[in-house]
């Protein structure tokens, strides 16, 4: 047998580690701001990029997508050369893909500062953005399925149909979620509305969970964890029927952040069942890696690295079995919305996700600068730092979450609600400054590991080309047996096409009824299109990032019927996008705000929200008094409006800044009698325009139902 | 109620296309090789480290 000579490419590996290092600091720099926003309103500093609203996405989208997504490619361009026994399948693309990622990050969190956003939770960046990811993705996708191509040993272990899995499913739930509307060249509509647009953004948020936070991740996974063990997995029987089950499970998951929302009642069921069942594939990964330390538990004791992945491997096991628990309708009803959410997510991304990187950071760096960890004793220390970080992370927000609801759902004896809303975000403001400690010794942990790896790079050199040697792969001649498995592992074409039905086979089930059938939308005929005016109101609200601590919906729960005012219904909706009915209330619901107060009241609130309601954690927004409506940019608003099925007037657009002016007029005129003097467009004026609009539509009306036949 | 019909219809078409897919590997005897590919990725093919690529299976000493 032909032996030949390879290289393997440690080049790449190293600039995706720096960035995975970088990204980490820079992301969760921007999660401890925020995290001390919540209870100190000054540090927003008054300043339209520095505030809650346009930090929390940078923060969101830092973490997922520049943290975990460098780790990522770090982790498959250097287990995968090796699991092929091949360099990566081009330099250039991989120099591309790695600058093209870096590229993506930066002008996400340019634009995210600057206000452009979709206004859709972690599918946030605008179009041009959306397209350069979709183009980085097909070349990161080249580059791996041509170093699968090209690789020296037939049998596909298993990390490596994880990272073809996450490869597809990604590319699918980024091209589906982003389809939007441009109108401007960093500004679009989404192309769904209301709650079809909740459902494929769902779809989306929880894919993207299971595809770019999970799914990569085992397959790193059961690479580093055996290597760092030096033992096989476990079981590799388990591996195998816990992908195939784990990636045809995940994808009908995604109803289940919509729970008791107006989303049909079936697709809230079907949500809840595939999570239910998501417990045993997930339980089988993480059983699967902690039992391959069986017998190897006295290196656990000593090892670092083995302490970081155990961590992140239980991380994992009680992020999924708590998943499918919030996934169960009498619990949601009482965690949904509240801060238990915020805890449920931090236990899978500093745990699983973190710790793991870590791990391999740790593992990593010092075999491609051939030479040691320079302290072990360092990285010990960043590991319980960053354990107690976790710990003080997590359990205040869980208290924080249930008070919050219990409180929320509280009823005195009267039959009245017993606590105002703000009483309930005041109450449980300890729980959030232990909150930002907890991220603050997590971050302090990450800083040690950043000394630690800058003096392990400098005692050692880069071998940037490693060179390895192997036999070339012989074609297979045809055995008397061949095992359907054992087929498909060594076609990944073929297993490509078939991941792909699996995976398609599960969103379009649940998504196609929903566009098609109109029986699920009781159309309302009091509702109305936004009127120019609202309209950039409504534009206002998404770009200040106001979805992030107010949700726009009422679910049919007693207190809430009676803290908001009637239950959301899915027709209220369909001239909505993209939806804003967000995920968390740290602020209280807005569905029914329009006409609660005057004009002068949202005037005041924005402008110092104190003064309106004192303790408020709101941050002001004085920019918006001074900004002017972007006029020139109605008519265009309009016209794709219309294109998505927005029943404007035809020509409506040439008279829509004339309707605009007239509205924010009258909307002037009406503060100055109470001595409030703005200009008539100024942005504030559009957005109490959209605020008073909101839920008036159906006061007093019914829901009409299309007729079944 | 065509919700449901196409929500069943296809639901059931899939699962038992796994289903089969499952019984068929299980029959088969796909999951006879179980022991190789956990051991083999263990080694990388690095030179330097002058491991011997093709008898990984008796080759367990560590790497580091």
């Amino acid at each position: 047998m032909q032996v030949e000579k390879f290289f393997y490419d440690n080049k790449s590996v190293k600039l995706f580690a720096y960035a995975t290092i970088l990204w980490g600091v820079v992301g969760m720099l921007a999660g401890l701001l925020i995290s001390i926003q919540i209870y100190l309103p000054a540090a927003n500093f008054g300043l339209p990029f520095t505030t809650f609203g346009r930090v929390r996405p940078v923060h969101t989208n830092a973490v997922i997508f520049a943290f975990v997504g460098n780790g990522i490619f770090m982790g498959v361009y250097y287990s995968l050369q090796r699991l092929c026994k091949a360099r990566m399948f081009n330099d250039t693309l991989s120099k591309i893909h790695f600058w093209g990622w870096q590229l993506i990050i930066v002008s996400a969190a340019v634009t995210l500062l600057a206000g452009y956003t979709t206004g859709k939770e972690y599918a946030e960046l605008e179009w041009p953005i959306d397209i350069l990811i979709t183009l980085i993705w097909v070349v990161f996708g080249i580059n791996m399925f041509g170093t699968i191509l090209k690789r020296r040993e037939s049998h596909l272990y298993v990390a490596i149909w994880f990272f073809i899995a996450t490869w597809i499913t990604v590319a699918m739930l980024h091209i589906v979620n982003s389809f939007e509307l441009p109108f401007s060249w960093l500004k679009s509509y989404s192309f769904y509305a209301g709650v079809q647009d909740a459902l494929v953004q769902w779809w989306y948020g929880h894919n993207a969970v299971a595809f770019f936070l999970t799914t990569p991740y085992l397959g790193v996974m059961y690479y580093f964890l055996p290597k760092a063990a030096n033992r096989p997995v476990y079981s590799y029987r388990l591996s195998i029927i816990h992908f195939w089950a784990l990636i045809f499970l995940y994808i009908w998951a995604g109803p289940h952040h919509l729970l008791y929302t107006a989303l049909p009642d079936w697709a809230q069921s079907l949500g809840t069942v595939f999570s239910i069942m998501l417990i045993a594939p997930s339980w089988g990964g993480m059983l699967n890696g902690l039992f391959t330390l069986r017998g190897a538990w006295d290196k656990v004791r000593e090892d670092p690295i083995l302490k970081f992945m155990v961590v992140a491997i239980t991380c994992y096991g009680m992020a999924t079995f708590e998943g499918p628990m919030l996934s169960l309708k009498s619990v949601n009803a009482i965690t949904h919305f509240t801060d238990w959410t915020i805890a449920h997510v931090h236990v899978g991304a500093l745990g699983w996700n973190g710790f793991l990187t870590f791990g391999i950071l740790y593992w990593i760096i010092p075999r491609i600068f051939n030479t040691q960890l320079y302290s072990k004793k360092l990285a010990t220390t960043h590991f319980w730092i960053g354990t107690i970080g976790i710990v003080l992370y997590a359990i205040p927000m869980y208290w924080a979450g249930f008070e919050q609801a219990l409180m929320w759902k509280q009823f005195t004896a009267e039959g009245t609600l017993k606590f105002q809303f703000l009483e309930t975000v005041t109450h449980i403001i300890p729980m959030y400054v232990t909150r930002s400690l907890g991220g603050l010794l997590y971050l302090s942990g990450v800083l040690i590991m950043v000394y630690n790896i800058i003096k392990t790079v400098k005692s050692g050199a880069l071998i940037a080309n490693e060179a390895a040697e192997a036999p070339a792969l012989v074609k297979s001649t045809g055995h008397a047996k061949q095992y359907w498995h054992r087929w498909i592992e060594e076609r990944p074409i073929q297993m490509l096409v078939f991941s792909l039905v699996l995976v398609a086979a599960g969103g379009i089930i649940e998504m196609v009824p929903t566009f098609l059938i109109k029986s699920n939308i009781p159309t309302i005929a009091s509702v109305k299109p936004y009127t120019p005016l609202e309209l950039q109101g409504r534009d206002i609200y998404i770009r200040e990032g106001c979805y992030l601590c107010h949700s726009q919906m009422i679910r049919p729960f007693r207190d809430e019927v009676a803290r908001y005012g009637e239950y959301s219904k899915a027709g209220e909706f369909i001239y909505d996008h993209p939806f804003q009915w967000g995920s968390k209330r740290t602020g209280p619901d807005l569905a029914r705000i329009g006409g609660k107060y005057p004009d002068s009241w949202h005037y005041n609130h924005m402008l110092e929200p104190q003064s309106m309601s004192p303790g408020s954690i709101m941050p002001s927004y004085t920019w918006l008094f001074e900004n002017k409506i972007d006029t020139a940019i109605t008519p265009a608003k309009i016209r794709a409006m219309q294109t998505l099925g927005v029943p404007y007037a035809i020509g409506f657009d040439k008279e829509a800044n004339a309707n605009l002016m007239a509205q924010a007029n009258k909307i002037q005129a009406g503060l100055k009698v109470e001595k409030l003097e703005v200009a008539a467009d100024a942005e504030i004026i559009a957005l109490i325009a959209y605020l008073q609009r909101m839920g008036t539509d159906i006061k007093g009306a019914k829901a009409i139902p299309t007729p079944t036949k | 109620m065509s919700v449901i019909l196409i929500l069943l219809m296809a639901s059931i078409s899939v699962a038992a296309l796994f289903l089969a897919a499952f019984l068929w590997s299980v029959r088969s005897g796909q999951y006879d090789d179980e022991i190789s590919p956990p051991l083999r990725m263990l080694h990388d093919n690095s030179i330097s480290q002058n491991i011997d690529t093709t008898n990984t299976t008796t080759t367990l000493k560590p790497i580091n």
